[in-house]
C-alpha cells in the first residue's frame, strides 16, 4: 500500500508543529523520519494515526484520500503504530493483549438433544463470549514464524524483556493487517543487541511487502535501515537524503548548523587515583548478586567509560556507588573509605552524580528550575542558614548557572517536568558539576537526547575531566564510549570482562560486551578459529562460546548494510 | 546556537503537555485573563462553591411545599410561582449569610444603643466553628505535600484530646500556664500516634492508609476505655461516658460577647497556618517534605532521607490534629467535657478542607473559614425559614462543593471552559501511591 501526506499542517495556538509537509511511503519501503526531538515528528505520526486532526492537508492511501478521524479509522485504513510507551496489559499472556480489542469469540455448538419423541435440534451459539484463545495462540505463532519474532504466546507480558514487549505491540498491528507499520522512536528503549534484532525483523516485514515508517533521532540508525530519510526540522521537511549521505551531512540538516559529532579532546593527563573501588559486591533483587567483587580504578583528570549491555549490572554499581543500594567491599574516595556513608555524606564528600533515569531520580518534574537546581545542596549555605531557605541566593544562582549552562527556558520558575529532554539534563549537569568535585559519575548521560545537546553535555563532560576530576561514564551507546573514553571498561554480568583502549575495533568491544575476555575478543576478531584458542588455551570454553555466538548476529548484521 | 535550533521543541513535541504551544511570555493582565479563561483552581474552586449553592437552592425549592403548591397553579398565576421561589431562596441564603458573616440588622441595632459586638458576632461565630476544621485541614495538607495521605486525623484528634482534657482537669496550674500546657499537651498527644503511623512506614513500608484508619478505631475505643473508668479520665459519680469538666485556668479566654464565639484557639490556627505555610515554602525541613512528595526516588538520589522525612511529617501533621483538639476541649466556652462524641467528624472534615484548600496553607484557612461560615449560617437558616431549612442542606453544600472541586473537567464542562493546564487534584492524589 502506497501511503501519502499531502502538505499536513498543525497548529498549537501561535506555534506551528507541522508546516506543509509531505510525505510518500512507498509499498515495501522503509522510511526514516530523522528530527530533533520536538521537531514534529510525533505530531505528524498523531496525525497520520487520528490522533488528532491536521488543521491542512490531506492523507492518501493508493492515491486515493481518505479520512483519519481516529486510531480505528487509521487501523481500517492498514496503518498500524508502535508507540514508544506500549500499550500492553502486563498481566495478560501475549495472546491475551493481542487479542485485546478484536476479541475473537469461539462459537459453541451444542449437540442435538433427544428425549424420546421431543428433540432440540443442534445448534450453533457465539453470544457465550468465550475468548478464542486457542485462534489467538496460532495466530501469534504463525506471525512470530513468519517474521522470526520468537514470541510465546503463552509467556506473560510482564515477564517479557522490553524488546520482546515491542515484537508483541508488532504483532498486535500486524494482526490487524498493517500494511504501513509506524514505529514511533523504538529503539529508544531497546539494547543495541535488541535494536539490531528489531532491526532484522523490519527488514523481514519489508521482504514482505510491508512499509515501515521509522522515526528516530539517531543518525547511526537510521543510515543502516531506512531506504529514504525525510529530515524534519521546526516542523518542516527540510530534505529527504539516501541512507548513504554522511553523518555530519544529515546532523547538519537536522540541527540546522554544522555539529561537531564527536568532541575533540586532548590527550588525557591522569594524575593521582582518586576513585578506587575495591571488592565491591552487591547483592541482586532475587537473590544472588548483581555485582560481584568488583574492583577498578580512576584517576584524576581521565574519563573511565564502563560499556555493556543494559542490565548487567551498571544501574546497581552506580547506585551501589552512591549508597542508594546496600553493598560490600570498599570506596576509597581520594583514599579515604566512604563506603559506610550515606548518600547525601557522599555527595558532600565529593562525587557528582549524574543519574540514569533523568525524570525518574535526577529531577522533581513539578519544581521549577531554581528548586531542581539546589536540590541535593538545598540545606548548604547560601542557600539555607539553619533550616531556614534564602530564595533570593536560590534565585540568583539559578539565574547564573541557566545563562552558563545555556538551559533553555523562560524564567527559573518554569517547572522543569515541561523542558525538552535536552535542557532537563542540562540542569541536572549544572547542579552536579557546579560543585567541587572529586569524581563525577554519570550514567547515560545523553540517553535520548538530540545531537546538539549530546554535543554540549560531552563538552562539559570532557571540560571536568580536564580539570582534574575522575570521571567515570557509564553508558551502553556505544558511540558515546568512544566519543568520551580514555580507557574502557567493559561489564558483563556484573563483572568488569577486562579494558581497552579508546581505539579498539567496535567488533572486538561487541565480542567483550558479550562476556568474552579482552585477549579471547581480540583473537576472535582477528579471524582466529575456536578451536585455535582452545589450543592456545586463551580463554574458558564457555566464554568462547558466548563470543562465537554473539559475534555471528552483529556482526552479520552490520555486514549486510 | 543558531536561533533555528532554539526549541520551539518541547512544546511541539507534547502538545498536549502544559504549556503546550501557547506562547510563554504574557503580561499580568493577560495572565489572570487566561486563568479566568482556562479555569485555573482558583476559578475551578469559586465555581464549583457557586454551582453547589445553585443545586442546593433547588433542593431548599423542592423542600419548600407552599413553593410547590405556587407553581401547582403556575398557569393561572405565573409571577405568584416565580417570585414564592425567589422568596424561598433569599430567605434560606440571606439567613446563611446573616448568620455567618454580617446581619444588616445588628448595624441599625448599634446606632440605637445596641451593641457594636453584635455586628461582627456572625463573622466570630464563623471563626469559631472554622477553626478546628483549619487545623485538622492543616494535618491532612502537611502529610499530602509529603506524599502521604494522612486518614488518621480523627484518631490523633482523640490522643491530642484524651492529653489535653487530663492536663485540664486533673492538674493545677496557673492561668497562662495551664492553657499553654493544655495545647502543648494536645498537640504531643496528636504528634505521638502522627509519629507511630509515620515511623510504622519508614521501617516496615506499612501503607499509611490501612494505618491511619486502624489507629483510628483503635483510638476511638481506647477513648471509650478510658471514659469508663474513674481510674483514667471518666468523671467521679457518673454512670455515663464523660470527663470531668476542665478547669476554668484552662480554657481560652473569649474575644468577647456571648460564648460561643471565636477564641484564642482561633489565633492558634492562624498561627498554624502560618507556621506550615513558612515551613513548607521557606524551609528545608519543607522543602524535602515537598521533594519526598513530588519524586521521592529523586528526593532519595539526591541525598535526602524519605523515612526520615516521613516520620517527621506525620509527627507534625498529628501534632496538628491535636491542636485541633485542644481548640475544641479548651474552648466554647464553656468547654463540653470530653466524651465520645468529642471528635465528631473533625478528622474527616480536615481532608475534605484540605482537598477544597488544594493542600496549600492559605488555601486551607480560606476552606476552612467557608465551611465554618457554612456550619454558622446554617443554624440560623433553619431558625429563619418556614418551613425550616434543615441545617442538613448545609453538609450537601459542603459535599458538592468538594465534589466538583475533585472534577475541575466537570466544572469545565458545564461552564465551557477552555481544556486547562493540568494540575488540580491530581498532585494531592500521588498521596496513594506513597
Amino acid at each position: 500500500m502506497k501511503l501519502e501526506l499531502r502538505g499536513i499542517t498543525k497548529r498549537f495556538g501561535g506555534l506551528v508543529a507541522n508546516d506543509s509537509i509531505d510525505l510518500v511511503v512507498q509499498p515495501g519501503e522503509i522510511k526514516a523520519l530523522l528530527g530533533e526531538n520536538g521537531a514534529g515528528k510525533s505530531t505528524l505520526m498523531n496525525v497520520l494515526y487520528g490522533l488528532m486532526q491536521p488543521d491542512e492537508g490531506e492523507i492518501l492511501v493508493d492515491d486515493s484520500p481518505i479520512r483519519i478521524r481516529s486510531p480505528k479509522d487509521a487501523i481500517n485504513a492498514g496503518i498500524g503504530m508502535v508507540h514508544q510507551h506500549f500499550m500492553l496489559v502486563p498481566v495478560f499472556t501475549v495472546a491475551e493483549n493481542v487479542t485485546l480489542g478484536t476479541e475473537e469469540v469461539r462459537s459453541f455448538r451444542i449437540p442435538a438433544l433427544r428425549f424420546g419423541s421431543w428433540s432440540i435440534p443442534a445448534r450453533s451459539v457465539s453470544t457465550f463470549g468465550l475468548l478464542d484463545r486457542r485462534r489467538a495462540r496460532k495466530d501469534v505463532l504463525e506471525l512470530s514464524e513468519r517474521y522470526g519474532l520468537a514470541i510465546d504466546p503463552d509467556a506473560y507480558v510482564e515477564d517479557l524483556p522490553v524488546g520482546v514487549q515491542q515484537r508483541v505491540e508488532i504483532i498486535k498491528a500486524l494482526l490487524r493487517n498493517a500494511s504501513v507499520l509506524v514505529l514511533d522512536e523504538p529503539t529508544a528503549v531497546l539494547t543495541p543487541h535488541e535494536a539490531e534484532d528489531l532491526f532484522r525483523i523490519m527488514r523481514e516485514l519489508r521482504a514482505g511487502g510491508r512499509s515501515i515508517i521509522f522515526i528516530s533521532h539517531k543518525l547511526k540508525e537510521v543510515q543502516a535501515i531506512a531506504d529514504t530519510i525525510t529530515i524534519i526540522r521546526r516542523g518542516k521537511v527540510v530534505g529527504e537524503r539516501p541512507p548513504s549521505t554522511s553523518d555530519s551531512e544529515l546532523a547538519a540538516l537536522m540541527v540546522g548548523r554544522s555539529v561537531q559529532l564527536r568532541v575533540s579532546k586532548d590527550q588525557a593527563k591522569p594524575g593521582e587515583v582518586r576513585l578506587a573501588v575495591g571488592d565491591l559486591s552487591v547483592p541482586a533483587d532475587h537473590g544472588g548478586t548483581a555485582i560481584e567483587q568488583m574492583s577498578f580504578e580512576v584517576r584524576g583528570g581521565e574519563i573511565l567509560g564502563i560499556a555493556g549491555v543494559q542490565g548487567n549490572g551498571q544501574t546497581e554499581l552506580c547506585e551501589a556507588l552512591m549508597g542508594l543500594l546496600p553493598s560490600t567491599g570498599s570506596v576509597l574516595l581520594d583514599g579515604k573509605d566512604i563506603s559506610h556513608l550515606s548518600t547525601k555524606e557522599r555527595l558532600r564528600a565529593g562525587i557528582g552524580y549524574i543519574p540514569e533515569d533523568r525524570q525518574e531520580d535526577g529531577l522533581v518534574g513539578d519544581f521549577s528550575v531554581a528548586e531542581n537546581l539546589i536540590l541535593d545542596v538545598f540545606d548548604r549555605p547560601p542557600f539555607a542558614s539553619g533550616i531556614s531557605m534564602d530564595l533570593n541566593a536560590i534565585r540568583q544562582s539559578a539565574t547564573t548557572q541557566v545563562a552558563d549552562y545555556d538551559v533553555r527556558t523562560t524564567s527559573v520558575q518554569t517547572h522543569a517536568g515541561t523542558l525538552s529532554g535536552g535542557n532537563q539534563q542540562k540542569v541536572i549537569l549544572a547542579r552536579e558539576i557546579s560543585r567541587n568535585n572529586t569524581v563525577l559519575l554519570a550514567s547515560q548521560p545523553t540517553r535520548g537526547l538530540d545531537v546538539g545537546s549530546i554535543e554540549f553535555v560531552h563538552k562539559q563532560i570532557v571540560a571536568q575531566r580536564d580539570s582534574g576530576v575522575a570521571v567515570v561514564i557509564v553508558s551502553s551507546e556505544l558511540d558515546e564510549i568512544y566519543a568520551l573514553s580514555d580507557r574502557i571498561a567493559v561489564m558483563y554480568e556484573g563483572k568488569i570482562v577486562g579494558y581497552a583502549a579508546p581505539d579498539v575495533p567496535e567488533a572486538e568491544l561487541g565480542l567483550m560486551m558479550a562476556g568474552a575476555s579482552a585477549t579471547a575478543a581480540h583473537t576472535v576478531a582477528e579471524g582466529q578459529s575456536p578451536a585455535d584458542l582452545a589450543a592456545a588455551g586463551l580463554t574458558t570454553a564457555a566464554a568462547v562460546a558466548d563470543a562465537i555466538s554473539e559475534a555471528s548476529t552483529p556482526g552479520e548484521e552490520s555486514g549486510n548494510e | 546556537m543558531s536561533d533555528q535550533l532554539t526549541p520551539a521543541a518541547p512544546e511541539a513535541a507534547k502538545p498536549d503537555a502544559d504549556t503546550g504551544g501557547k506562547p510563554r511570555l504574557r503580561l499580568t493582565g493577560q495572565m489572570i485573563i487566561q486563568e479566568i479563561v482556562e479555569g485555573g483552581p482558583v476559578v475551578i474552586t469559586i465555581l464549583a462553591v457557586f454551582l453547589a449553592l445553585v443545586i442546593s437552592a433547588l433542593l431548599i425549592v423542592f423542600s419548600d411545599p407552599n413553593v410547590i403548591h405556587a407553581w401547582g397553579d403556575f398557569f393561572s398565576a405565573p409571577g405568584n410561582a416565580i417570585s414564592m421561589t425567589w422568596h424561598s431562596i433569599a430567605t434560606a441564603y440571606s439567613a446563611l449569610f446573616e448568620g455567618s458573616i454580617f446581619s444588616p440588622a445588628t448595624i441599625g441595632a448599634a446606632f440605637h444603643g445596641g451593641s457594636i459586638a453584635a455586628i461582627f458576632y456572625p463573622l466570630s461565630l464563623t471563626a469559631f466553628e472554622a477553626t478546628p476544621l483549619i487545623l485538622t485541614g492543616l494535618s491532612v495538607a502537611i502529610a499530602f505535600r509529603a506524599g502521604l495521605f494522612n486518614i488518621g486525623a480523627s484518631g490523633q484528634f482523640v490522643g491530642g484530646a484524651c492529653v489535653a482534657a487530663w492536663i485540664g482537669f486533673a492538674v493545677h496550674l496557673p492561668v497562662v500556664i495551664h492553657i499553654v500546657a493544655c495545647v502543648l499537651g494536645a498537640l504531643v498527644g496528636g504528634a505521638i500516634l502522627g509519629w507511630i503511623v509515620g515511623e510504622l512506614k519508614a521501617r516496615t513500608g506499612a501503607h499509611e492508609v490501612i494505618i491511619t484508619i486502624m489507629l483510628n478505631y483503635v483510638m476511638y475505643n481506647l477513648l471509650n476505655f478510658l471514659l469508663s473508668s474513674t481510674n483514667f479520665l471518666q468523671q467521679p459519680g457518673q454512670s455515663n461516658q464523660i470527663a470531668p469538666p476542665i478547669q476554668q485556668n484552662a480554657t481560652f479566654p473569649h474575644v468577647g460577647g456571648p460564648p460561643p464565639q471565636a477564641n484564642v484557639g482561633f489565633l492558634v490556627a492562624l498561627a498554624a497556618v502560618a507556621g506550615v505555610a513558612w515551613l513548607l515554602s521557606r524551609s528545608t525541613i519543607g522543602f524535602q517534605f515537598r521533594t519526598v512528595g513530588a519524586n521521592p526516588r529523586a528526593a532519595r538520589s539526591a541525598g535526602m532521607s524519605v523515612e526520615r522525612s516521613w516520620a517527621l511529617v506525620m509527627l507534625i501533621s498529628g501534632g496538628l490534629a491535636g491542636l485541633a483538639a485542644s481548640t475544641i476541649i479548651q474552648g466554647g466556652g464553656p468547654p463540653p467535657p470530653l466524651n465520645p462524641n468529642t471528635y465528631g467528624t473533625y478528622g474527616f472534615d480536615g481532608i475534605t478542607v484540605a482537598l477544597l484548600g488544594r493542600a496549600r496553607p492559605v488555601g486551607v484557612l480560606l476552606a476552612g473559614l467557608l465551611f465554618g461560615a457554612l456550619q454558622a449560617g446554617g443554624t440560623v437558616m433553619q431558625a429563619a425559614t418556614t418551613p425550616q431549612v434543615p441545617v442538613d442542606i448545609v453538609e450537601v453544600i459542603q459535599g458538592l462543593i468538594v465534589l466538583f472541586v475533585a472534577a475541575p473537567p466537570l466544572i469545565r464542562a458545564i461552564f465551557r471552559l477552555r481544556a486547562a493546564r493540568g494540575a488540580g487534584l491530581e498532585a494531592v492524589a500521588k498521596g496513594w501511591n506513597g
